[in-house]
C-alpha cells in the first residue's frame, strides 16, 4: 500500500463530489430544512413541555443525520460501481483490498465530514452559537469519527448486497431505526423501556450525546463514555467492511 | 499436440518461438504455491498461463468443469465458444474476480488464488464490459490506473499521451467519459489495460460493439505489442472468423468444458473439416444456445439463485 494509491482513489471521490453540486444541495438542504421546518414548527411545543430552545436542540441530531447518510451514502457509490463495472477495475489492479477499501472510506468519509461541517456552518448563520467555542474541536474529531465509522458500515452493507433494492432495505431496517433512536430529533426520555434499552446500545445515540455535550452542554453519558462508543465501534465496522469487501466476487 | 515442442524443449534463459523467431524478452521468476505442475503440453518454464483441473460451480450448476489450459510466453490464444459456455467466467477466474471452486492457476507461475497480487501484477485485462468511470476525464481514468499499477510519476504523462494518440482520443483527453460514444469508450479501456504494459493481457470479448475500423486498429496494436515486447494474448471470443484471423492456437469450450485445443490446422485436421466454422460447428453441435441474458446478467442471476 503506498500513500500515492490511497491518494488517488479518495482523490477519485473528491472528484466525483466537487462536481456534482445538486448532491452538495441535497445533502446540505435536506438537514436544514430539518432544522427549520421541525425547529419552528415544533420548538413552542418543546418549549411548553420545558425542553429549552429546540432549535439548539436539533442542530447537533441533524449534524449526525447529514454525516450518517452521507457516509452510508458510499456504500451506494460502491453498489453504483459494482453494477457499472468501475469496480472490476480496482479489484484487478495488484493492490491488496484493504487498501482499495480504506481509499474509498476516506474518500466517502472526507465527503460527509465536509457536509457536516457545511451544515454546522449554516447553523450558525441561522443563529446557532455553541455554548463553548473551545469546545467545537472536539465536536469536530466527533464528526470525523461518526463519518469513518459510517463509511465503513456502508461498505460492509454494499459488499454484501448486489442491487440498490437490497441496499434500500438494509437503509430502512437498519439505518433509519439507528436514526430515529438516537435522540437525534427528540430527546429519549418517557419512551418505553425496551426503545430506551435500544437508544442506550445504539452507537447513534454517542454520537448525537457527544455532540450535544461539547456544543450545548446537555449530556446522558458524558464525552468520555461518548468518545469511548463511538471508538470501538469504529474497529468493530472497520473489521467487518474489510471482510465483507475482501470477500466480494464479481 | 504435434506442433509443439516437447516438455524440457524451451528452458527459462532460452526463450525461443516456434518459428525461431525472436527471443522472448520477458522472462518472470516462477513463485512458490501451487504452481510448479508440469503441464502436457506446455513446458512449466514456458507457460504463462497454467491452468490445472479448474472448475466452478454457482448452486448446482456447474459454469466451468475441470478445464486444463496451457498458454505460452508470447503465445496468441484465442477461447472460443458459444455464448453462456463458460468464457467468462474461466476469464474471472484466471483475473482473480472470481475464487475456483477447485484447480490451480498460475500467471507467470503465480498462484492466481493464494498471492492474488503477485498475479495481478502479470496481467492487464480489457473487459467486455465498460469499466472506466464516466464522472472522471479520459485523462483522469488513465492516471488512476498507472498509479494503482504501480508507474513513476515522471513516465505517466508521456505513456497516457501516446496511449491515448495511439486509441485516436488525444483530442478528448480532458473531457469526462460520460460525453463518449460506446466505440470512444471502448478504445479507452483498451489504452487502459495496455497502460502498465501487461506481460499478459486478457481481452474479454474484445471487438463487441465495435465497428470495422476500431477493431482493426485495436488488432494491429495488439498484434504490434505481441509482436515488439512479447506479450502473452489470451482473448475470448465467439467469432470464428476472430479466433482463426488473430490465434496462434484456439481453444473451443463448450458447456464448461474444452473440447479441443490446437492450431487452425489442427482442429480443422482433426474433425476432417474444410475450414474452421466446419470445424467448430462439429465440435460444438449446431444446437442454438441461449441468448436471453449476457453472460454478467447470467453470473448475476445465479449467484442471486445462490444467495436465496
Amino acid at each position: 500500500m503506498t500513500a500515492d494509491m490511497l491518494y488517488v482513489l479518495w482523490l477519485r471521490q473528491m472528484r466525483r463530489y466537487v462536481r456534482s453540486r445538486s448532491r452538495i444541495l441535497g445533502a446540505v438542504g435536506q438537514p436544514i430544512l430539518y432544522l427549520l421546518a421541525l425547529g419552528y414548527g415544533l420548538g413552542s411545543v418543546f418549549k411548553r413541555a420545558g425542553g429549552g430552545n429546540y432549535i439548539e436542540f436539533l442542530v447537533p441530531g441533524v449534524i449526525v443525520q447529514t454525516i450518517l447518510f452521507s457516509s452510508v451514502f458510499w456504500g451506494i457509490q460502491i453498489i453504483w460501481d459494482k453494477q457499472f463495472g468501475f469496480l472490476k477495475e480496482t479489484l484487478v489492479a495488484p493492490v491488496s483490498r484493504f487498501t482499495i477499501m480504506l481509499g474509498g472510506v476516506l474518500g466517502g468519509a472526507t465527503i460527509a465530514f465536509i457536509q457536516g461541517v457545511l451544515v454546522l456552518v449554516s447553523a450558525l448563520v441561522l443563529g446557532f452559537r455553541p455554548d463553548t467555542w473551545a469546545l467545537v474541536p472536539v465536536a469536530l474529531v466527533v464528526m470525523i469519527v461518526l463519518a469513518v465509522s459510517m463509511a465503513c458500515l456502508g461498505t460492509g452493507i454494499a459488499s454484501l448486497v448486489n442491487d440498490f433494492q437490497g441496499f434500500q432495505a438494509i437503509n430502512n431496517f437498519v439505518v433509519f431505526p439507528m436514526f430515529f433512536l438516537s435522540g437525534a430529533l427528540y430527546p429519549l426520555v418517557g419512551i418505553p423501556l425496551l426503545l430506551f434499552a435500544v437508544s442506550a446500545v445504539n452507537p447513534l445515540s454517542y454520537a448525537v450525546d457527544g455532540l450535544r455535550d461539547v456544543l450545548i452542554h446537555q449530556s446522558r453519558f458524558g464525552i468520555g463514555i461518548d468518545l469511548g462508543v463511538l471508538a470501538a465501534l469504529t474497529v468493530v465496522l472497520a473489521w467487518f467492511g474489510v471482510f465483507t469487501f475482501s470477500r466480494i466476487e464479481a | 499436440m504435434s506442433g509443439l515442442p516437447p516438455p524440457g524443449y524451451l528452458s527459462s534463459t532460452d526463450l525461443i518461438d516456434e518459428s525461431g523467431g525472436p527471443v522472448i524478452r520477458r522472462i518472470l521468476p516462477a513463485g512458490k504455491d501451487g504452481c510448479q505442475v508440469t503441464a502436457e503440453d506446455v513446458p512449466a518454464s514456458a507457460a504463462a498461463i497454467e491452468v490445472r483441473g479448474l472448475m466452478r460451480r454457482f448452486g448446482n450448476l456447474v459454469a466451468v468443469d475441470r478445464i486444463d489450459l496451457g498458454v505460452r510466453h508470447g503465445e496468441v490464444f484465442a477461447f472460443l465458444g458459444p455464448n453462456g459456455a463458460g468464457k467468462s467466467t474461466t476469464i474471472k477466474m484466471l483475473t482473480t474476480l472470481l475464487r475456483p471452486t477447485e484447480g490451480t492457476i498460475c500467471l507467470n507461475g503465480r498462484d492466481a488464488v493464494r498471492d492474488p497480487t503477485g498475479a495481478r501484477r502479470q496481467f492487464g485485462i480489457v473487459f467486455q464490459d465498460t469499466t472506466v468511470d464516466t464522472e472522471l476525464t479520459a485523462y483522469e481514468n488513465m492516471e488512476l490506473h498507472g498509479v494503482l499499477y504501480g508507474i513513476p510519476r515522471a513516465e505517466m504523462q508521456g505513456r497516457i499521451g501516446s496511449l491515448l494518440e495511439l486509441v485516436r482520443l488525444s483530442d478528448r483527453a480532458n473531457d469526462y467519459v460520460k460525453t463518449f460514444s460506446g466505440g470512444m469508450v471502448r478504445r479507452l479501456e483498451v489504452a487502459r489495460g495496455l497502460l502498465h504494459d501487461p506481460s499478459i493481457l486478457f481481452l474479454d470479448e474484445p471487438t463487441i460493439g465495435l465497428d470495422a475500423q476500431t477493431r482493426a486498429l485495436l488488432w494491429q496494436h495488439v498484434n504490434e505489442m505481441n509482436d515488439r515486447s512479447g506479450t502473452t494474448v489470451f482473448f475470448s471470443t465467439h467469432y470464428i472468423e476472430e479466433a482463426e484471423m488473430a490465434a496462434d492456437r484456439i481453444a473451443v469450450i463448450d458447456h464448461g468444458r474444452i473440447v479441443a485445443t490446437g492450431t487452425v490446422q489442427e482442429l480443422k485436421e482433426r474433425t476432417r473439416a474444410a475450414t474452421l466454422e466446419a470445424a467448430y460447428l462439429s465440435l460444438t453441435g449446431t444446437e442454438v444456445r441461449e441468448e436471453r441474458v449476457t453472460g454478467g446478467e447470467q453470473l448475476r442471476e445465479r449467484i442471486r439463485g445462490q444467495r436465496r
